[in-house]
């Protein structure tokens, strides 16, 4: 931790409340993992964290790397490129296969398919 | 004699960028194995056969991303407090959206803006009909949604790809 001594206080508070902030998102979207009622409402949770919970905590760690080596340092942007490039795919494929489990069970709560002609 | 060396200059030149970020440095040496790395790699994709994308209005682009990054922001605000209020009335479904896009980029692309953005998520999508199902976790107004979806995302990818 005596690298982290070396930051300035006006960068710490920036880069606390950078984290602080991200962790928030985070954690509102895992709440909303238990409060929300059924899957296709569960499913629109988690991207809190993909979205500003992960920018806020890469701002925090831009900051915080650039100022300790004095240069920009800026490659924690590919985490967040790769993030939303990747998570849409994994959520619609679960959001597919529930689909298609609850249209074989013949549930009325989801739209029916098209009768093809 | 550029075309077969480089076909897909675009892909090249962020791969050399996404190893120019990784390496943090822009020595001559990480360069040109960068260099090298983005015309193999491009070439290895195009033994894919990946359909080829033309893309236009560049400018329209960076507005379009822009408008999604504000619009990520604003929905992330509107769904923490739709969780915190931890109102059971909240009323969500399903919206059927009859769309005009048929690009496969142009759609791939939607498709990563709905899903990314909080309170969205794109469920299916029929080819044949050429009809989009979206979930919205706040449904208050289906035609309103319908609406925007059209005018703020599908107009501009309709300009961009096809």
């Amino acid at each position: 931790m005596s690298r982290l001594d070396a930051l300035p206080p006006w960068a710490a508070i920036l880069v606390a409340a950078f984290v602080l902030l991200g962790a928030l998102f985070a954690f509102v979207g895992s709440l909303g993992l238990l409060r929300l009622e059924n899957f296709y409402q569960r499913v629109h949770a988690p991207t809190l964290g993909t979205t500003l919970g992960t920018f806020f905590m890469l701002a925090g760690s831009i900051t915080c790397f650039s100022v300790l080596h004095g240069r920009p340092i800026f490659y924690e942007i590919l985490i967040g490129v790769f993030l939303t490039l990747t998570t849409p795919i994994t959520l619609m494929l679960l959001v597919r296969a529930a689909l298609y489990r609850d249209r074989e069970e013949g549930s009325q709560d989801v739209p029916q398919l098209t009768p093809k002609d | 004699m550029i075309r077969r060396w480089l076909p897909y200059p675009i892909l090249s030149a962020l791969l050399l960028a996404v190893w120019l970020l990784l390496q943090q440095s822009v020595a001559p040496g990480t360069i040109l194995l960068g260099a090298l790395l983005g015309v193999a790699l491009a070439k290895v994709f195009g033994l894919l056969r990946p359909p080829k994308a033309r893309l236009r209005h560049y400018p329209l682009l960076g507005r379009l991303f822009l408008r999604v990054v504000l619009d990520i922001f604003r929905s992330n605000l509107a769904v923490a407090r739709l969780i915190l209020r931890r109102d059971s009335r909240t009323r969500s479904g399903f919206v059927a959206i009859p769309l005009t896009l048929t690009d496969h980029h142009g759609l791939a692309v939607l498709a990563c803006i709905i899903t990314s953005t909080p309170g969205t998520i794109w469920v299916s999508y029929d080819p044949d009909a050429n009809i989009l199902l979206i979930h919205v976790l706040d449904l208050v107004d289906e035609a309103g949604w319908i609406d925007s979806i059209k005018r703020r995302y599908e107009r501009p990818l309709l300009e961009i790809f096809q």
